[in-house]
């Protein structure tokens, strides 16, 4: 059977769909990751993006500069010494941009938690992350489930202003501002 | 050579008082010297054709802790010609005569290794080297507060604005 693609190219080769759809499709199709590791995590990381996993069947490909990257996989422990560090290099990644917080260290600082003195407890205090993916370290199985879920979650995205949405959060405001002013 | 002969060496060369204890269960043997002297304890080791302590397999320090006050700098040092390895430690005061940090003399100028190994002191115990080349931070970034293996350290509360603690 021929794949979903070629199946709408045998119609004539036009295809009707949303943006949106398209857009998503596009991007999670593609998700080129930043070329970088922190810790363990990073070896299990790379044997994902090797023959035996093969990230690439899923577009995954990393990338040596945050310039081209999309997504941010970030493996491992943070020091405060790399926070510094991994916060720039988010900063230079263009928008959209993704961050996958791989295994316990990045999560919540893992087995670092209590005397730590020197780890980030969690990523996500200086980054804004989008899938955690539990494990010490996660299997490459776990890791490509995290981006799979990823994936699910662009799928969802729209570039439409959520217009309903706006008015809903205006109307509340309005309301919020004249109840403390009669209050 | 055995240990008798090295103390036999040093008392000879420095008088009866350069070797404050010995621990002769410790693997390898470990003699407490006076701290003051202690680069010239292993320039001699170093040189002597009789120990020839070639390598210095590793310098660290301890903290005792607040109660009994006091740092050691301990030294693991390898004789490869005579197959013999020996330990050294001095004893430090936490708060030598009102200093923040407690000092000892630099064995860098002897074994390249130990410039590493006393700035990893350094930096996560707070023990000087005196005559050190590039006494600094190594693991630790350099703005970085407090020495983190002493036993009475307190963590900060925010490093460049992130908390600390869980």
């Amino acid at each position: 059977m021929k794949g979903l693609l070629d199946q709408e190219f045998g119609k004539g080769g036009v295809i009707v769909t949303k943006i949106d759809d398209m857009v998503n499709w596009a991007r999670l199709s593609s998700l080129w990751p930043m070329g970088f590791g922190l810790a363990c995590c990073a070896i299990e990381m790379m044997s994902t993006y090797a023959s035996g996993y093969d990230l690439d069947r899923f577009g995954v490909f990393p990338r040596p500069s945050p310039r081209q990257s999309d997504v941010m996989i970030v493996s491992g422990t943070v020091t405060f010494k790399m926070a510094d560090r991994v916060r720039r290099l988010y900063e230079q990644m263009s928008e959209p941009r993704y961050v996958i917080s791989m295994g316990s260290c990045s999560n919540c600082g893992g087995p670092y938690w209590q005397h730590g003195y020197h780890v980030v407890k969690g990523v996500d205090r200086i980054i804004p992350v989008d899938v955690y993916v539990p494990g010490c370290p996660p299997r490459p199985e776990a890791l490509i489930g995290g981006i799979l879920k990823l994936q699910e979650k662009i799928r969802k995205e729209s570039l439409m202003a959520p217009a309903a949405l706006e008015k809903l959060m205006a109307r509340k405001q309005i309301k919020g501002t004249t109840q403390k002013e009669t209050a | 050579m055995n240990l008798e002969d090295i103390q036999q060496l040093l008392t000879r060369k420095f008088g009866e008082a350069i070797i404050l204890s010995t621990d002769t269960e410790g693997t390898p043997p470990v003699l407490q010297v006076s701290a003051p002297q202690i680069a010239e304890v292993c320039r001699f080791l170093h040189e002597h054709e009789q120990t020839y302590f070639d390598y210095l397999s590793c310098l660290t320090a301890l903290d005792n802790g607040v109660e009994e006050n006091t740092i050691e700098v301990i030294y693991h040092l390898y004789s490869i010609p005579y197959n013999f390895q020996l330990g050294l430690k001095v004893i430090l005061e936490r708060e030598q005569g009102g200093r923040a940090l407690p000092q000892v003399p630099t064995v860098s100028h002897i074994w390249r290794s130990a410039d590493w190994h006393e700035r990893e002191a350094f930096d996560l115990l707070g023990v000087i080297f005196i005559g050190h080349p590039d006494l600094r931070r190594i693991l630790l970034p350099a703005d970085w507060k407090g020495h983190p293996l002493r036993k009475d350290y307190q963590e900060q509360a925010y490093y460049h604005g992130v908390k600390v603690e869980y």
